[in-house]
C-alpha cells in the first residue's frame, strides 16, 4: 500500500493484525494500567491507616450513611452510561444526550459529596498532613475523584459534539461513547472496591 | 478488512444487552449496596463481615464489568487486557504485604 493511500484511507485505524478495534483495545490496556495505579494506592492506604500519632481514626471520622448515598448516585450513573449507549446503538442521538447529562450530573453531584466529606475532615482535624492515615486517605480518594472529574469533562464534550454534528454517524459514534463509557464504569468499579475496603471493613 | 472489522463490532453491538436488562442488573447491584451497608450496622455479622462485605464488593466488581463494561460480550482480548492489570495489582499488594510484614515489622500501631 502507497503512501498516498495509507494517508486516504477513511478508517485507516481499523485495518488491525487482531481485527479489533484499536482505540477499544488501547482503551482496555490503559484500563488494565491504571488497575495498578489505584492498587498501589489502596494498598498504601491499607498497611497505613492505623498509623494515626495525631488527629482523627477512620472508624471516628468516616460518615458512613452519607458515604453510601455517594456510592449509590456513582453506581447508577453507571446505568444511565450504558442507557447512553444502547441510545446512540439504535441511532437516538437525543435521548443519547438526555441518559450523558443525567450521568455527567450524577458524576457532578458525587464530586460535590467528596467535596463535602473532604471539607467536614478538614474542619474535623484529618488534613493530608496530619498524619500517615490522612496523607493515604486524601491522595487515593484524592486521585480518584479526579479521575471522576475527567469523566464529566469527556460526557459533556460527547453531549457538545453531538449537539454540534460532529459525533459522527451512528457506528462511530457508538465506538465514541462506548470508549468514555468504559472509563466511566473503570471508574465506578475503582469507587465500588474502595467504598468496601477503605470505608466498611473496620480497622483494628 | 476494515468491513470485517466493522461487521465483528457491529455483531458484538447486536448481542450488548437490551435496557431492559441494564437496568435488572442496576436494581441488582443497588441491592447488593443496600445489603452491604446494612450488615455494616448488624453486630451479629461482626465475626462474617470480612469476607461478606468483599464477597459483595466482588459480585459487584463482577457484574459491571461483565454487562456495563460488555466484558461478557465482547472480544476474550478486551478481558485478558484488563484481567492482567488486576492480576499485576492484587501481586504487587501481596509482594508489599509481605515485604512489610516479614521485613519491616509491619504498620506500626495507633497511638490513641
Amino acid at each position: 500500500m502507497s503512501t498516498h493511500e495509507v494517508a486516504s484511507a477513511p478508517v485507516a485505524e481499523h485495518h488491525t493484525s487482531t481485527g479489533l478495534d484499536n482505540t477499544k483495545l488501547a482503551m482496555w490496556a490503559f484500563l488494565g494500567s491504571e488497575c495498578l495505579f489505584f492498587g498501589s494506592f489502596i494498598t498504601t492506604y491499607l498497611l497505613y491507616r492505623n498509623r494515626v500519632l495525631d488527629g482523627p481514626t477512620p472508624h471516628e471520622i468516616y460518615d458512613i450513611p452519607f458515604t453510601s448515598v455517594s456510592s449509590f448516585i456513582l453506581l447508577m450513573s453507571s446505568l444511565t452510561m450504558v442507557l447512553a449507549l444502547a441510545a446512540i446503538q439504535r441511532g437516538d442521538h437525543k435521548t443519547m444526550r438526555v441518559w450523558l447529562a443525567c450521568t455527567a450530573l450524577l458524576g457532578m453531584a458525587f464530586i460535590g459529596g467528596q467535596v463535602y466529606e473532604f471539607t467536614t475532615f478538614v474542619e474535623e482535624g484529618l488534613k493530608i498532613s496530619t498524619s500517615v492515615f490522612g496523607s493515604s486517605f486524601f491522595v487515593l480518594t484524592g486521585f480518584h475523584g479526579a479521575h471522576v472529574t475527567v469523566g464529566i469533562f469527556m460526557l459533556l464534550a460527547l453531549v457538545g459534539m453531538s449537539m454540534s454534528g460532529r459525533l459522527g454517524d451512528r457506528h462511530e459514534g457508538a465506538r465514541k461513547v462506548e470508549l468514555i463509557g468504559l472509563y466511566w464504569h473503570f471508574v465506578d468499579i475503582v469507587w465500588i472496591v474502595i467504598f468496601t475496603v477503605i470505608y466498611l471493613i473496620p480497622t483494628n | 478488512m476494515s468491513h470485517a472489522v466493522d461487521s465483528r463490532e457491529s455483531e458484538e453491538q447486536d448481542h450488548h444487552p437490551q435496557p431492559g436488562q441494564y437496568i435488572k442488573v442496576a436494581i441488582i447491584l443497588a441491592v447488593v449496596t443496600a445489603l452491604e451497608v446494612a450488615i455494616y450496622y448488624v453486630d451479629a455479622l461482626r465475626d462474617v463481615l470480612v469476607p461478606l462485605l468483599l464477597a459483595f464488593a466482588v459480585i459487584k466488581f463482577i457484574m459491571v464489568a461483565l454487562w456495563f463494561m460488555h466484558l461478557r460480550f465482547d472480544s476474550r482480548m478486551f478481558r485478558r487486557f484488563f484481567v492482567t492489570g488486576i492480576v499485576l495489582a492484587l501481586v504487587v499488594f501481596g509482594i508489599v504485604l509481605w515485604i512489610f510484614f516479614t521485613h519491616l515489622g509491619g504498620p506500626a500501631p495507633t497511638a490513641a
